[in-house]
C-alpha cells in the first residue's frame, strides 16, 4: 500500500489557488466572503498542522494516558460546541458533556470489546474523532428541535400542564420528535452510504491502497457507530433538556 | 385564619416596566359562581393564571383550603383547580386522544363510557371521540376542550371568556352543564367574561381595572 502518499510543501502551496478561486468569485459577486474564506484557509492550516504533529505524536508515545487525555480532548470540544448551538438552554454545557461522553464511551467499548478496533490511538483517535463529531451534530439538532418545538406547541404544553400533567407528560412530543430530529441525518445518511459519495472512512482507506472490499467492513462498522451514537446522544440530551423548560413549580418558562 | 376553599391573597405582577396586578385580594367559598370582569387589558388573565398556578405572582399568595399553593403539589393543585384557557385549543390527532389524556397522566384506564356521556352532555354525538380533532367547528372543539377538564372533575374550574366567540346555542349548550355541575356537585367556578347574562346570574360579580379591585356589587 504505497503509491507516492506525500504532498510536498510546493504542492501545498500551489493548492492555495483552489483558495484564491474561491476568494474572487466572491469578490466579483460583492459576496464579501473573502475575508472569511481567507481566514477559514488560515485557521485550517494552523489547525490541521497542529493537530498532525499532536498526533504523531501520540502515535508514536502509545501511551494509554496519553491516548484517553487526547480522547477526553476531542469529547470536552465537541461538547463545548453542541452547548454553544443550544440557544440558551440552562445547563447546556453539562447536558452536552454528558450525553457525549456516555455515547463515546459506549461505543468505544463496544468496538474494542468486540475486536472491530485496537486500542491503540493510531485507531482510537480518529474513530473518537468521527464519534464525537456525530454526537455533536445530532445534539445540536436536539437542542434546536427542542427549543423551536417548545415555542411552537407552548399552547399545547400549557394545556397539558393545566390538566394536571408534570413536565415530562406535557413534553413528551416535543421530546419523541427531538430524539427522531438528532437521529435522522445518521439513518439517512447509512440508506444512501455509497450510492452517493464514498464516505471518508472508507475513501482515506482506499487511498491509503486497501482493498475496497476490505475497506467497506470498517465503513460498515463505522455506520453502524455512528448510528449507535447518535441515538444515544438524543435520547439523552433530549431527556436532560426538557426539564430545562421548567422551573420548580413545574410551571413552563418560556 | 378561617378556611376558604380559595383565599387570594395581595396578589401583584409587575413585569420588568409594568404593574400588571396591583394587590389583589379575595376570597371564594365552596360552590360559589364569582364572575370576574373588566376592560381589556386590565389583567384578568393573568390572575386567573396565577390562580391556575400557570404562573407564579411577583408578590402575595393563592391559598388553597389554608394552604400557599406554592408550598404544595403543583400536579395535585392543577388537577383540583383547573384552568381553561382563553383560547383552548386541542392536542394530537382526535378527540379520544384528549378525552384520554386525563387519565393517562393519572396512569390510569381510559374510561369510554363516561367520555361518551361527557359528549351527550354537551350536545355531541358519542361517535364523536374518534373523529380528528381538525374536523370539528371551533363550538364543537371548544366544548371537547371543556369536558377534557370535566373528565375528573376539579374542586375550582377557572374560565377565561369560554363563551366569548361562541354563537348562542354553543354558549346554551356550556351554561347548562356548567349549572348542572355546579348544583349537583358543587363545583366552584371563577369566570372571565364580558356577557351580561353570565354576570347577573353569578353569586358575586368582581371588577379588575387596570390591575386594581374595583368594589363590586
Ligand atoms: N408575561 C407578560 N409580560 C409582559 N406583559 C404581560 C404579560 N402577561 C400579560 N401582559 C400584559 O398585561 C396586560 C394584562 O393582560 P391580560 O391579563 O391578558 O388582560 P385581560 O385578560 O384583562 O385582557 C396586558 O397589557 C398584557 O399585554
Ligand atoms: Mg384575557
Amino acid at each position: 500500500m504505497n503509491a507516492n502518499l506525500e504532498i510536498n510543501n510546493f504542492s501545498l502551496f500551489l493548492s492555495t489557488g483552489l483558495l484564491i478561486i474561491a476568494i474572487l468569485i466572491a469578490y466579483k459577486e460583492k459576496l464579501e466572503l473573502g475575508y472569511d474564506i481567507f481566514i477559514a484557509g488560515i485557521r485550517a492550516v494552523i489547525q490541521l498542522f497542529i493537530i498532525g504533529y499532536v498526533l504523531s505524536y501520540v502515535i508514536q508515545l502509545d501511551n494509554v494516558l496519553v491516548t484517553l487525555a487526547m480522547v477526553l480532548f476531542i469529547v470536552f470540544n465537541a461538547g463545548f460546541n453542541a452547548h454553544q448551538r443550544s440557544d440558551g438552554i440552562p445547563h447546556s454545557l453539562t447536558i452536552s458533556l454528558f450525553s457525549i461522553s456516555i455515547g463515546t464511551a459506549v461505543t468505544l467499548v463496544i468496538l474494542v470489546v468486540s475486536g472491530a478496533i485496537e486500542w491503540l490511538p493510531s485507531q482510537i483517535v480518529p474513530i473518537t474523532g468521527m464519534i464525537a463529531s456525530n454526537a455533536m451534530v445530532a445534539i445540536g439538532l436536539t437542542f434546536q428541535s427542542l427549543n423551536s418545538k417548545f415555542a411552537d406547541q407552548r399552547q399545547q404544553v400549557l394545556e397539558k400542564l393545566s390538566l394536571g400533567a408534570n413536565e415530562k407528560q406535557a413534553s413528551m412530543s416535543i421530546i419523541r420528535a427531538s430524539v427522531k430530529t438528532g437521529m435522522s441525518p445518521s439513518i439517512d445518511s447509512t440508506k444512501t452510504v455509497g450510492l452517493v459519495s464514498l464516505p471518508g472512512m472508507m475513501s482515506g482507506l482506499i487511498f491509503a491502497g486497501v482493498e475496497p472490499t476490505e475497506a467497506i467492513r470498517y465503513q460498515i462498522v463505522v455506520m453502524f457507530m455512528i448510528i449507535a451514537v447518535t441515538s444515544i446522544a438524543s435520547f439523552s440530551a433530549s431527556y436532560l433538556a426538557y426539564r430545562q423548560f421548567y422551573n420548580e413549580q413545574k410551571q413552563l418558562t418560556l | 385564619m378561617s378556611d376558604h376553599q380559595l383565599e387570594i391573597s395581595n396578589i401583584s405582577f409587575k413585569t420588568d416596566n409594568q404593574s400588571i396586578l396591583e394587590s389583589i385580594s379575595f376570597s371564594v367559598e365552596k360552590g360559589e359562581r364569582v364572575t370576574i370582569t373588566g376592560p381589556s387589558g386590565g389583567g384578568k388573565s393573568t390572575l386567573l393564571k396565577i390562580i391556575g398556578n400557570i404562573i407564579n405572582p411577583t408578590d402575595g399568595k393563592v391559598l388553597f383550603h389554608g394552604k400557599n399553593i406554592q408550598e404544595t403539589n403543583p400536579l395535585k393543585y392543577r388537577q383540583k383547580v383547573s384552568y381553561f384557557f382563553q383560547n383552548a385549543s386541542l392536542f394530537d390527532q382526535t378527540v379520544r386522544d384528549n378525552l384520554s389524556f386525563p387519565y393517562d397522566i393519572r396512569d390510569e384506564e381510559f374510561d369510554e363510557e363516561k367520555a361518551k356521556d361527557m359528549l351527550e352532555r354537551v350536545s355531541l354525538s358519542r361517535s364523536c371521540l374518534d373523529k380528528p380533532i381538525n374536523e370539528l367547528s371551533g363550538g364543537e372543539k371548544q366544548r371537547v376542550a371543556l369536558i377534557r377538564n370535566m373528565m375528573y372533575l376539579p374542586e375550582v374550574l377557572l374560565l377565561d371568556e369560554v363563551t366569548s366567540s361562541l354563537d348562542a346555542e354553543n354558549k346554551e349548550i356550556i351554561h347548562g352543564i356548567l349549572d348542572t355541575l355546579n348544583k349537583e356537585n358543587g363545583l366552584t367556578t371563577l369566570s372571565v367574561t364580558h356577557d351580561e347574562n353570565e354576570i347577573s346570574q353569578a353569586d358575586r360579580v368582581i371588577t379588575i381595572i387596570d390591575g386594581r379591585l374595583e368594589d363590586s356589587k
